[in-house]
């Protein structure tokens, strides 16, 4: 690294990249990916993502991990954000579920309600 | 081609076929002909929706009405409502569809309403393997203004002014620690990152490293640049591969793209990190202990002074901060002292992590502002205790702390006021117990880990906890007297003042904070040789209440045939010759048998 | 179970250490990490292989023996196929891991720190593995089970039998 003003050339850029993923008409998809999501099933969860997803051909969906969202008790958890909607935050997901969330959310844009927090059990 | 004005999908799926779809799209075909509707409607047969759960589905176009655990009964009503007068019939539709509006956004959720994030800020946000997410976030702007606008002196000032104190456990004060290394001469002085998280219970600098470990890279080359190191260790737990894997992975991609390592911004400064791992000893989170474990040596601590600050790793000036209190550090220098200032209490600024565990609905990590009550923290964020049973304490600070009883919940949390009522901060750890379990045993169980832990260098440690470890086993075997009562709080007092270093001076927290709210729970133990909460084991006794069906399971798993009774006849225990195994209560598929 | 150390077996696995040790700066406190490497390589730490660390490192065997015997991640006897850890922090003792422990015990008949006699599994009680969340938790190689009931235990421990 040069000099800060290359970091924030960088910086602009990485923001342009996540806000292209928002503008772009894209759709996020984030699994929490800690000891304690990966121990909870996160791992199945994510791939069966992954499959899903590249089975539809769903060219606008992006699935990434991140760290601990912090609510352990409820994991594993996914978040979906797609542009102009709220996040949506999913709680304890699991391969069956999966299927349901691309197929409900991801395809036909409407969120799994019975899987969300605060309607989950 | 004939065009038609409406759509009638019917799911054809595996799911929906098996609840009989098939039947479903007949009798709307038939449905549609007798109403003389067969030129304007279509029926079709789709794929899956995907709704398998709420199949069969139905769906019409052009108004997308959704159509949700279809039966043929409906079928009529829908033709002749929604197809022939175009009124969609909303009592059938899917509930979801017309409420999808109602979907709850994470921030409004209890566990989050309270919470304020600053250390845990992008932990759950970023992609933690991928260094552009955090550079979008104004990663590295901190140590790029570090390096460019500040001295080193100023930088100290605002970590100073801040007033943040370290999260590992002490909390003291961050900026002072570095202001004692600074004017040091040395040819080498060095950063270490204490991630040697051993307090069970408490797992917040795992997520750190999990979630966000650029933070911790930033942070240290910050420190770094301030007190004049320029090598840094990271010290984990090899108990979290995880977090040393994306630790790696951050040290690399960072070293690549020249973030650490030499001539960081054309600055000349240079900053490396190495990341070393422990081997399971709890003491190596006490700082001499750490270093003397990165030397290559048994993880035992040391006389203090001299500090570390002065004479630390391999005797050269080091300054040791907690991963937590390091994740605060980018933020503070981003957005200044005052805005730290304005989170939490005047003497404990900003925010603490706590790890709620144990008996408690919303388990988890919890940012919260110092200074919140722990009433907040356990009912509001943390949802209260499962099924129905009574709060009874909560233990803070791992086997440095104690309990915190109910009559003390709406206490605002901060160092002092825990260190006030005989517990402490610890690392955040935060487990909530109930009714079922008993104090005596809690007490015994932190005793155990630290006489296991105990490095045996001095006397105090590595016997008076053995000694206490002994009486409290007598007591939670009924064969407890009053005077070890007392015993327990003297010896405890000694301990306490001549131990070396903090794993010894803290180890009789645990005790004599029960000893001191739950006396009672000890003399009914010692008096009554009874253990209210049912928990220790020679003190209990089995009994088969009236849901015993009979079916002498029990009494043949009996290793000491004590249990007595006819086929379908109510069995019975005989107590005299019970050696409380617990083999019947296991062998009992009607739970008839209970232990009081 | 393997109880004689063969050195002349295990010249490949002597030769990645040694390889190891020369990469590492001397000045920088080695003894942590060579020793866990060797415990990667050979699973544990036998008399023999600490005295190679010992002639390799220049470091004394008295320190090395002091070193391995300290910390509970080495071991210096071998270990089981599986290891079966009960994680035994706050958070899952309260939540009734001393049971699932116990029940462990019996279904694998072992005590608790030993290897069972067919060689297939060492059943240790673990420090806090950070699952709070998923209490009680045990941790099989490298599998993690949350929220297990003592009646769980059968099922988990037949799998690894195969």
């Amino acid at each position: 690294m040069k000099s800060l003003e290359e970091l924030k050339k960088i910086r602009e850029e990485a923001k342009k990249n996540l806000e292209l993923r928002e503008t772009g008409k894209n759709v996020r998809v984030v699994v929490g990916m800690a000891t304690c999501g990966i121990s909870a099933g996160a791992r199945p969860v994510l791939q069966a993502f992954i499959d899903e997803v590249s089975k539809r051909n769903l060219t606008n969906v992006q699935v990434v991990q991140t760290g601990c969202i912090g609510m352990c008790a409820n994991e594993p958890i996914v978040e979906v954000t797609a542009p102009d909607q709220e996040k949506v935050t999913y709680i304890h997901m699991d391969v069956d579920k999966v299927k349901r969330v691309v197929a409900q959310h991801l395809v036909q844009g409407m969120a799994v309600k019975e899987y969300t927090i605060g309607h989950a059990e | 081609m004939a065009i038609y004005r409406s759509h009638v999908l019917v799911c054809g799926g595996t799911g929906c076929h098996s609840s009989k779809s098939d039947e479903i799209k007949r009798k709307f075909e038939e449905k549609i002909k007798e109403m003389n509707l067969d030129n304007e409607v279509q029926v079709i047969s789709t794929g899956c929706f995907g709704l398998c759960e709420e199949g069969p589905i139905v769906v019409i176009y052009p108004e997308g009405a959704f159509y949700s655990r279809m039966q043929i009964n409906r079928v009529d009503r829908i033709v002749e409502e929604h197809l022939y007068k175009g009124r969609i019939v909303k009592e059938f539709l899917y509930e979801e569809s017309i409420e999808a509006d109602q979907i709850i956004p994470l921030s409004d959720v209890d566990f989050y309403k309270k919470q304020k994030r600053v250390a845990l800020k992008y932990c759950g946000v970023i992609d933690p393997e991928n260094i552009n997410e955090y550079i979008a976030n104004d990663g590295y702007m901190a140590l790029g203004k570090v390096l460019t606008e500040m001295t080193p002196d100023q930088v100290i000032d605002v970590i100073k002014d801040s007033g943040l104190r370290g999260r590992g456990g002490g909390g003291f004060p961050t900026g002072l620690k570095w202001s004692f290394a600074a004017p040091n001469e040395a040819d080498q002085k060095y950063i270490i990152c204490n991630a040697d998280e051993g307090d069970p219970g408490a797992f917040m600098d795992r997520s750190v490293l999990e979630g966000d470990p650029h933070c911790i890279l930033e942070a240290m080359a910050i420190a770094g640049y301030a007190i004049g190191a320029t090598k840094g260790f990271v010290y984990v737990r090899a108990e979290y591969p995880i977090a040393v894997q994306r630790l790696q992975i951050a040290i690399n991609q960072a070293k690549t793209m020249g973030l650490i390592g030499k001539n960081i911004f054309e600055t000349g400064f240079d900053f490396e990190v190495e990341i070393r791992l422990g081997a399971g000893a709890f003491v190596c989170g006490e700082e001499t202990a750490l270093m003397a474990s990165i030397e290559g040596q048994r993880g035992m601590s040391r006389n203090k002074p001299p500090f570390p600050a002065v004479s630390g790793l391999f005797g050269k000036p080091t300054i040791i901060n907690n991963v937590e209190t390091l994740a605060n550090i980018p933020q503070i220098i981003l957005n200044g002292a005052d805005w730290f200032r304005s989170f939490g209490t005047e003497k404990s600024p900003g925010t603490k992590v706590f790890a709620l565990g144990g008996k408690i609905n919303n388990t988890g990590l919890v940012e919260i502002p110092m200074g919140t009550s722990l009433r907040e923290v356990i009912y509001d964020i943390g949802g209260g205790c499962p099924n129905g049973k009574a709060f009874k304490a909560v233990q803070t600070g791992g086997p440095s702390g104690g309990c915190i009883t109910a009559d003390y919940i709406d206490t605002p949390i901060d160092f002092d006021t825990l260190t006030e009522l005989g517990s402490m901060m610890g690392s955040g750890g935060m487990i909530v117990m109930d009714e079922d379990n008993c104090m005596v045993d809690i007490a015994r169980f932190f005793l155990e880990f630290t006489v296991e832990e105990s490095c045996g260098k001095c006397t105090p440690c590595r016997e008076g906890t053995k000694r206490m470890l002994e009486i409290l086993e007598r007591i939670a075997e009924g064969k407890g007297t009053l005077e070890d009562l007392d015993k327990l709080e003297k010896l405890g007092n000694n301990i306490k003042n001549t131990s070396l270093c903090g794993l010894g001076q803290t180890a009789p927290n645990p005790v004599s904070s029960t000893l001191k709210y739950f006396r009672d729970e000890y003399e009914a133990h010692v008096i009554d040789k009874r253990c209210p909460a049912g928990v220790c084991q020679s003190l209990l006794n089995y009994y088969i209440i009236d849901t015993c069906r009979g079916c002498t399971k029990c009494a043949r798993q009996c290793p000491v045939k004590c249990i007595d009774g006819k086929v379908k006849e109510l069995h019975v225990i005989d107590q005299d010759k019970c050696i409380k195994c617990g083999a019947c209560m296991e062998a009992c598929p009607f739970d008839a048998i209970i232990k009081k | 179970m393997q109880k004689v150390f063969d050195i002349k077996e295990n010249k490949q696995k002597f030769d990645e250490l040694l390889a190891y040790i020369e990469s590492q700066d001397k000045s920088q406190g080695v003894l942590m990490q060579t020793l866990h490497k060797a415990q990667e390589l050979f699973g544990y730490l036998p008399i023999e292989v600490q005295k190679f660390v010992s002639e390799k490192t220049k470091i004394p065997m008295a320190e090395i023996y002091g070193v391995a015997t300290f910390y509970t991640q080495f071991s210096l006897e071998p270990k089981g196929k599986h290891t079966v850890g009960v994680c035994m922090g706050t958070a899952c003792y309260v939540k009734n891991a001393q049971l699932v422990l116990d029940k462990l015990a019996k279904e694998l008949n072992v005590a608790v720190g030993a290897t069972t006699e067919d060689g297939l599994f060492t059943l240790e009680a673990t420090r806090c593995l950070g699952c709070c969340g998923l209490a009680p938790v045990i941790m099989v190689d490298d599998t993690v089970y949350g929220k297990v009931d003592p009646k769980d235990v059968p099922e988990i421990v037949a799998n690894y039998k195969k």
